[in-house]
């Protein structure tokens, strides 16, 4: 058993020629909260999807719970988990049936009790039996971070949770993720909120055109003048 | 091996409910296929002896078109809220995706040859007791479907993909096409099994290859 | 490309063109007249091979999509694109040489006959794979995407040359491209074959090389900005 959750090493990616991620080190520990920030086209997302296995590496190594992740994805996504802007939920089927359908994609064991217990942490149990399609964005999200626990996953890949909601599903979805937190479990996000993001993580990563500009363990950082080190490093504002 | 069967299952069975909630697609492309008859009825001369000809054809041509439609929406299901990255992200060999999808694309459109097929058989007042023709309906399907839902999941990554697929499609089905409609002559003209054989093996053998091959470049087309 | 590449090159360009020129004068001067279908009968001597080379290309992008798939290799890529778009070239001169030659001399058009049929499924195969090349911009996944179905296509071709001539036996059409050959026609022909594919391997391998080329100014373009 490896010490690290996820070990990158000179990580590319390119889409033909757009190089979307240049020569990224990152070693990330066990149950580290990591927030990954970024302008827009820096790379963040690309970065989510290959170490979840969405996408593949064009050159370097990802080892993630020790395992690479080009030698044996299937096993790797037992213990990862994604929430992204997109809830990869079926509009058409109840937020039972969608946690019951992942449930089962995931060989989750007792499966009935799983469901209930994860729809209990998200404190959606009313909406249990209604349509995904009829639930706001908000509690949509929150269904999707359900769907993405089930399986007791060690690490979960957050890419830009927040967007697309109102301030209190923001509030609402800051208070789930905290209370899904486990001591065990590894937390990757991706935000643009500055100041949130900051006080979520345990270390701060900074990306911009594809390169890892700035990197601090947050205890080493003025939290309140994160914005002038954001942007000295990415030459943007946000 | 049971874990993988168990999700092959879920995944059909995800289709079916999904259907079964909207029945949007299954009603518009019934209605489709018998418009499809019926223009083709008016396309030839109503004697009986010229319809009895070309029953078969215009039974297939039917069948295939309204099929094209059928596999398009495989795939694209998969495509609001990212729901195919959703599946991806599942410990789950690709293929049992290929499978699963296959199960559903097969009885989608069974379904709608089951409803169709009697209809067409009273329009032409043919008999309508022809359990053979159920055999060839099941290995023509099969051939349609397997290569089908490869190409809808080919033609989903591409822009123009609702004309993509047909012409990736129609191609590879030649074979299929025509061992269905000559079977289908020969069923509806009584003509014993033996005649038939060819045919059968033909669609047999179309469907065992693809199923093999679709099976194995599967995972090529979904991989990121 | 190096002096030793560059010599080779030159050497097939250098066959190729004594080759065809050789063709030429077997096909117009050296070879009989049929005696059963007159002139017009020479375009077999051209139409056969060109149709060879249509499925030979076919075969070509079907071992670089298996061997992209296995490797990863952008390189087989590019072979298998450049042998595509050859390869369409020579299957619609087929369609259109074999359409022009039975016209004149059985008087039809067209026969739903095995080669026939099977040659044009192939021809709708290479539109269909040229089509993905053009829809799909990114790379990889372009090259992905065509590599499949440079598989499944080629796979379909005896396939559908078997339902055909099944098909046929029930119902027997026209009869074309058929007759004997005396052996002056045999040896033209194996040249025309010959120098045909000598063309075709000129041609394949200019056209990977451009793009190769093309591929090194974008990524030499690529670094400049980064």
């Amino acid at each position: 058993m490896t010490a690290w959750a996820i070990e990158v090493e000179a990580l590319s990616k390119s889409f033909g020629r757009n190089r979307a991620l240049s020569n990224i080190d990152l070693k990330i520990g066990r149950g580290e909260h990591v927030i990954v920030f970024g302008p827009n086209g820096a790379g963040k997302t690309t970065l989510v999807k290959v170490l979840s296995t969405l996408s593949k590496p064009s050159s370097g190594t990802v080892r993630v719970d020790g395992e690479d992740i080009r030698s044996d994805p299937v096993k790797v996504r037992r213990r990862i988990s994604l929430v992204s802007h997109d809830t990869f939920l079926y509009d058409n089927l109840t937020v039972y049936e969608n946690l019951r359908f992942y449930g089962k994609m995931h060989d989750v064991p007792d499966l009935e009790e799983n469901v209930r217990e994860v729809i209990a942490r998200v404190r959606l149990e009313p909406r249990l039996h209604d349509r995904v399609g009829i639930l706001s964005h908000g509690m949509q999200q929150r269904v999707s971070i359900a769907r993405a626990i089930i399986h007791n996953p060690s690490i979960l890949f957050l890419d830009e949770p927040e967007a697309g909601l109102d301030p209190q599903a923001v509030v609402m979805l800051r208070d789930v993720l905290e209370s899904v937190n486990t001591p065990e479990r590894t937390i990757v996000m991706t935000t643009h909120n500055l100041r949130q993001g900051v006080e979520m993580g345990d270390r701060v990563v900074i990306l911009d055109r594809g390169k890892i500009v700035y990197q601090a363990s947050r205890d080493d950082i003025d939290t309140v003048n994160f914005y002038e080190i954001y942007q000295s490093y990415t030459g943007t504002g946000e | 091996m049971r874990g993988s069967l168990s999700k092959v299952l879920a995944i059909f069975w995800k289709d079916i409910l999904l259907e079964i909630r909207t029945k949007e697609s299954v009603t518009a492309i019934l209605v489709f296929a018998l418009l499809v008859l019926v223009i083709f009825n008016f396309a030839f001369e109503p004697e009986t002896a010229t319809m009895n000809l070309v029953a078969p054809g215009i039974l297939w041509v039917a069948f295939t078109f309204a099929g094209v439609l059928g596999l398009n929406r495989v795939f694209a299901i998969e495509r609001e809220n990212s729901r195919l990255a959703g599946l991806l992200l599942c410990p789950i060999d690709p293929m049992l995706i290929y499978w699963g999808k296959l199960l559903g694309s097969f009885t989608f459109m069974f379904a709608i040859e089951i409803i169709v097929t009697p209809i067409f058989l009273v329009l032409l007042n043919l008999p309508l007791f022809l359990p053979r023709l159920l055999l060839i309906i099941v290995l023509a399907t099969l051939g349609f479907t397997s290569v089908g839902t490869l190409f809808s999941a080919l033609a989903n990554n591409i822009r123009a993909r609702d004309i993509m697929l047909p012409i990736l499609f129609l191609p590879i089905v030649v074979p299929v096409i025509i061992a269905a409609v000559e079977a289908t002559a020969l069923v509806l003209q009584s003509s014993p099994w033996g005649d038939m054989m060819t045919w059968l093996q033909i669609m047999i053998a179309f469907d065992i290859i693809y199923l093999v091959v679709a099976t194995l470049v599967f995972q090529y087309v979904v991989e990121g | 490309m190096d002096a030793k590449g560059a010599l080779k090159h030159y050497a097939l360009v250098g066959l190729g063109f004594a080759l065809m020129v050789a063709a030429l004068y077997m096909v117009f001067i050296y070879v009989p007249t049929d005696k059963n279908t007159g002139a017009v009968q020479r375009i077999f001597y051209f139409h056969v091979p060109l149709a060879w080379i249509g499925f030979l290309a076919f075969f070509v992008v079907f071992v670089c999509s298996i061997l992209y798939l296995t490797k990863r290799d952008v390189r087989w890529d590019t072979i298998a694109s450049a042998s595509a778009e050859v390869g369409v070239v020579f299957t619609s001169l087929v369609l259109i040489t074999g359409s022009v030659w039975a016209k004149a001399a059985w008087g039809i058009w067209w026969t739903w006959d095995a080669r026939l049929t099977a040659t044009l499924v192939l021809w709708f195969t290479y539109v269909a794979y040229l089509l993905v090349r053009h829809y799909v911009t990114e790379d990889s996944q372009r090259a992905r995407l065509s590599a499949v179905l440079g598989i499944v296509g080629f796979i379909d071709v005896p396939v559908v040359a078997l339902a055909v001539m099944l098909w046929r036996t029930q119902h027997p059409g026209a009869i074309i491209f058929e007759g004997g050959l005396v052996p002056s026609m045999l040896f033209t022909l194996i040249v025309c074959i010959v120098a045909f594919t000598v063309l075709y391997f000129v041609l394949v391998a200019q056209s990977t090389r451009l793009k190769n080329m093309e591929a090194d100014i974008r990524n030499i373009k690529d670094i400049r900005m980064d």
